[in-house]
């Protein structure tokens, strides 16, 4: 067992690279239910992202494209989401189900021919002095350019839900459509916006792992992360910097898992791989155990259906 | 006379039916694990359905199921198969061993053909290629080719093949690099391209410099062309993943095998069999050899693609002991299918524990 090979630094850059596509998803997933509808369509979104981003990069060459492409598509799937909740007033939880089923499905059909084609691959932050710095360069200053993208996301949420009108007004929605609809805020409207942002992200997610991360497309590549973005979403008790702080504990335990069983240790490999779901159950049980505080975060109307009463 | 009309009748259906009965084709089956697109193990079966297309033509329907997961699921399939009407099934993966014995105990008069798995009966056949001698091979590649002396290997299930094919590729690098180590990471998944990305990314952080695999996508691959070392295909040749990284790689070309059960099966023949054919039949290939692998390095490891075809040499020669400390083969001795069927066991050497 030979832990002088385990390098911390980096550990800590793959995983940035491996919790990046949970920080996207988690944050759009966030201000989504921040509006009051629990999409469960993430992973749906995520992997037909995946695809679209995939297929515009190779087609196109210019990989800024797909992931332009893949904004666009997870925007588009969520619009289909935000339609039947919305307008049609199914219920949230079935629909969402039933677009994560059609968004794997939609996305293997699309990709069939896709499989085995290599996309153009991504420029990294090249700043070599800054890079040079011992131990803090080569974690903050070596990445692809999404990594910081998911991060200055993820304070543009923070800004705008903290400080902003629009932020206070998507808030109010969330906390009870009754009250925002008597005071004059188009409910449908706003919760549309959110639905499409939140798709949106969960589509630039997916395409950082087919286009950055792996880089390939297979068909059911996200394998289960929409669902780890909704469970971060509840995790981090709906605050977006506990969004990231959770998805990189996961990101991390992922990697360290892999890391540690090449190092040899003699923990049963089983038990390394539970060892990111188990800790995220254990953080969960923790917030949660405080039942007034736990439930103090969640947006009232979450999940409820908005019937406009005239 | 009405009766005689009607009998007569009657039995000129009968005969025609008959007739057109001879004439249908055989309907073939193929249950795979992963999709058609992976570009690695199921990309390998199906290119042997093809062949067992373009060989039979009409005389055969060939139809394939993808990305069955293994258990129930595996079982409906098989069964939704058998009612339709198939008549020979191709059950691709390991995991499907216990569903193809229950589905063949329920259909008698539908073949079967397990790939890779050791249980039959008497209208299941079993089959595997000796992947390992194409460990040997590559093993021996590595061994000579990693400056860093440590190879990484991305494992998948701890089953008695995956035990095979890490001992196979350990032993071949030991030989030509005593000190090397082998860093073994076990997926538990047999496609996963993002998990395998992420075990071949930590394998380079820990100082790995050749990466081998026994996981079907070429995700690794990819990883390794991108961070500039050395990779091996695995079933199939992976080359334009890497065109860089790829030494070599072990090919699995199952369309001899597959034409000849299908004409078995044609002609009546079709018995219960198990075939474990390697190099020499031409079950498992070896791909060409880079330009990167220098020439004496090559040479040897052509002759030990020759030894193996010939049966002149054997993957595992002793003397070998077990991880354990105790004796497994004597100098000179070779290990028999038995054991090697049921291999559980690291060699000496490997510094991990095998899960179970």
């Amino acid at each position: 067992m030979d832990f002088s090979s385990l390098n911390p630094i980096a550990l800590i850059v793959s995983l940035m690279v491996a919790a990046t596509p949970l920080v996207l998803a988690a944050i759009g997933e966030l201000v989504v239910e921040k509006s009051g509808v629990l999409n469960l369509g993430v992973e749906g979104m995520m992997i037909c992202g995946a695809v679209f981003g995939f297929m515009v990069s190779v087609e196109s060459g210019n990989p800024w494209l797909g992931l332009g492409a893949a904004f666009v598509g997870g925007a588009a799937i969520a619009l289909i989401f935000g339609i039947l909740t919305q307008y049609l007033l199914s219920n949230q939880v079935a629909t969402g189900l039933a677009l994560t089923l059609f968004g794997l499905g939609f996305s293997a059909l699309l990709g069939h021919s896709y499989t085995g084609i290599k996309p153009p691959s991504f420029p990294k932050l090249d700043i070599q002095f800054l890079a040079d710095i011992p131990y803090v360069g080569g974690v903050l200053f070596q990445h692809d350019y999404m990594v910081y993208v998911s991060l200055l996301l993820v304070f543009a949420v923070w800004y705008f839900l903290k400080f902003t009108r629009g932020g206070l007004v998507l808030r109010a929605v969330g906390e009870s459509h009754d009250a925002a609809h008597a005071l004059g805020y188009k409910v449908v409207r706003i919760r549309m916006l959110a639905i499409m942002f939140g798709g949106a992200c969960a589509g630039l997610g997916g395409a950082y792992i087919s286009l950055i991360r792996v880089p390939q497309w297979t068909e059911g590549m996200t394998a289960g992360a929409g669902w780890i973005a909704l469970a971060l979403v509840v995790f981090a008790s709906w605050k977006p910097w506990r969004v990231v702080f959770g998805a990189y504990l996961f990101g991390g335990f992922t990697i360290m898992q892999l890391n540690l069983q090449a190092v040899g240790i003699t923990i049963p490999v089983a038990y390394l791989s539970m060892t990111p779901y188990v800790i995220t159950i254990i953080v969960l049980v923790i917030i949660s155990a405080d039942r007034k505080r736990a439930s103090a975060n969640a947006p009232a109307s979450l999940g409820r259906v908005f019937h406009a009463s005239h | 006379m009405k009766l005689m009309k009607t009998l007569m009748a009657g039995a000129a259906l009968a005969v025609g039916l008959a007739g057109a009965a001879f004439a249908e084709p055989l309907k073939i089956g193929f249950v795979y694990v992963g999709p058609v697109g992976d570009l690695g193990w199921t990309y390998q079966h199906d290119l042997g359905r093809q062949a067992v297309e373009a060989e039979f033509g009409d005389a055969v329907e060939t139809s394939y199921v993808e990305s069955v997961p293994e258990g129930a699921d595996a079982e409906r399939v098989m069964t939704q198969m058998a009612l339709a009407g198939t008549k020979l099934i191709f059950t691709t993966s390991f995991g499907y061993m216990d569903p193809t014995i229950n589905v063949a105990k329920k259909f008698p008069d539908v073949k079967f053909e397990h790939a890779t798995g050791y249980k039959r009966a008497d209208n299941v056949s079993t089959y595997s290629a000796r992947f390992y001698e194409g460990r040997t091979v590559i093993g021996h590649i590595a061994g000579n080719m990693s400056k860093t002396g440590v190879i990484g290997y991305i494992a998948s299930f701890p089953i008695p093949e995956v035990v095979r094919g890490i001992n196979a590729a350990y032993l071949a690098a030991k030989a030509v690099n005593p000190d090397v180590k082998l860093k073994v990471i076990w997926v538990f998944t047999w496609f996963d391209p993002g998990k395998e990305a992420d075990a071949a990314n930590a394998l380079i952080e820990q100082g790995a410099d050749v990466i081998m695999q026994h996981t079907d996508s070429p995700a690794a691959m990819t990883i390794a062309e991108e961070k500039g070392i050395y990779a091996f295909g695995q079933a199939s040749d992976m080359m334009q993943f890497g065109p860089n990284a790829r030494l070599s790689s072990i090919i699995d070309d199952w369309d001899p095998y597959y034409i000849s059960r299908v004409k078995a099966v044609l002609d009546g023949t079709w018995v219960s069999t198990d075939t474990w054919d390697g190099i020499g039949p031409g079950m498992t290939g070896i791909g060409a050899f880079s330009d990167k692998i220098p020439a004496d390095v090559q040479a040897s490891a052509q002759a030990i693609v020759d030894g193996l075809a010939a049966g002149t040499m054997h993957s595992f020669t002793g003397p070998i002991n077990k991880q354990d400390g105790s004796v497994w083969l004597a100098d000179g001795e070779t290990a028999d299918d038995g054991t090697l069927a049921g291999m559980s066991f690291y060699v000496e050497g490997i510094e991990s524990e095998l899960p179970n």
